[in-house]
């Protein structure tokens, strides 16, 4: 059982990690680059409102490229037939979501932390309002790792699923995006507490909700 | 071979609002094998599936005791993977068994990536990961589809040397398979 979850592991890494085949992380991470260097085209070079603005702009694009890889999380492998393989060796739905969502956070969270970097020079942040913006990335995307697990497996077998699924994440993931961006409002450190806790329900449910949701779409 | 047996009791399947088979018991325990036949869409598959537990019967209850191998028309290796590392996945799941890849005609395939193979050629690859599981109890749905004349004697006689060292197999197919003593059951005896 252990040795098939870190088998698991590997193989999920090796597909979703930078490079891999189902190239979880470049294309989101370029969109949200992307994102952060339209604003300031869009609103003009006033430092002031940039520097305000940007630490929700931040948040906003996170948001947005998270639902990128939404429809390759769970559906591939539903259709190539390994989820029932694994049922039949004993690894349930929940061990190998929760795998997933390990690797599915290693292949967003991390990278777009890096990506914030230059993100914040484009918007002018401060130091400390950049230090709000990754504790609060740190403490909030593990939620929307889980949050994006459960919509995709919710919404494997639709027709139009990954539409459905960029839309049911969005308002979902409304706690993060008011407690993550609220935190650099007030500066204080309970609204990246309150990002925390509400990441851990959202880690805490997802290899349930997720796993009842792909048992559900064999019947 | 670890002891297996897998029995169902009076069964049924309802696909949607139509109930496609009923009153279905089977048992068969080590050694045994058993060819399922039926017209298409008579619900085989379905059958194959509530006996390998992944799909909940309408009526009725399954047994098993031993784990299930299957092969459907999905046969769980990466697409853009060669060959060699699809199946390498498989057995780090599952653990060092010999999966007879030269047997299967493999051997020269390993390098390539599984979206190149032909339908028969990942039929066999497919076997590969069934032999290297070794679960007592197959589960075979279509399994000789696509597969040519010689790589179809050499299922039936995978089939066959699993039974003899004390195996169960229960067959899905529309197609001929041959193995001595082997039980046959049609699924249109029990439609509806």
């Amino acid at each position: 059982m252990i040795g098939g979850l870190i088998a698991l592991l590997r193989r999920d890494l090796g597909l979703l990690l930078l490079g891999g085949r189902r190239g979880g992380a470049t294309l989101p991470i370029l969109f949200f680059l992307a994102v952060a260097m339209l604003f300031p085209f869009a609103v003009g070079p006033d430092a002031g409102l940039l520097s305000r603005t940007g630490g929700g702009v931040i948040w906003v694009a996170a948001l947005l490229a998270a639902i990128l890889p939404l429809d390759r999380l769970v559906e591939p492998d539903i259709e190539l037939g390994f989820f029932d393989q694994w049922a039949l060796r004993g690894i349930s739905e929940e061990w190998v979501i929760a795998v997933r969502m390990i690797a599915h956070w290693l292949s967003f969270g991390p990278p777009l932390m890096l990506a914030s970097l230059p993100a914040a020079a484009l918007l002018g942040l401060d130091e400390a309002s950049l230090r709000t913006v990754e504790l609060g990335l740190l403490a909030g995307t593990p939620g929307l790792a889980a949050l994006g697990i459960i919509v995709a497996a919710l919404t494997t077998g639709l027709r139009g699923g990954a539409a459905l699924a960029g839309l049911l994440v969005i308002p979902l993931a409304v706690p993060l995006l008011v407690f993550g961006a609220g935190s650099l409002a007030v500066g204080g450190e309970s609204g990246l507490a309150l990002t925390g806790a509400v990441s851990l329900v959202l880690l805490a449910i997802a290899p349930f909700a997720a796993g009842a949701a792909i048992r559900a779409a064999r019947g | 071979m670890q002891e297996c047996r897998i029995a169902a009791h009076d069964i049924a399947c309802r696909r949607g609002e139509r109930v496609l088979f009923r009153g279905l018991s089977l048992a068969l325990h080590p050694g045994d094998a058993l060819h399922v036949r039926g017209a298409n869409g008579i619900g085989k598959s379905s059958l194959i599936r509530i006996l390998a537990g992944l799909l909940r019967p309408f009526a009725g209850d399954v047994a098993r005791s031993g784990t299930v191998g299957l092969i459907d028309e999905r046969h769980a290796l990466d697409a853009h993977m060669p060959l060699g590392r699809a199946l390498a996945f498989w057995q780090r799941v599952d653990g060092p068994a010999d999966n007879e890849i030269a047997r299967l005609g493999l051997s020269h395939l390993l390098d390539v990536p599984v979206r190149y193979l032909s339908t028969g050629q990942r039929k066999r690859a497919a076997f590969a990961r069934l032999l290297g599981q070794a679960a007592p109890i197959w589960l075979l749905d279509e399994p000789l589809n696509g597969l040519d004349a010689d790589a179809a004697r050499l299922g039936e006689a995978l089939v066959g040397e699993h039974c003899a060292q004390g195996g169960i197999a229960i067959i899905a197919s529309h197609q001929p398979f041959t193995l001595q003593g082997m039980g046959r059951l049609e699924l249109a005896g029990f439609a509806p």
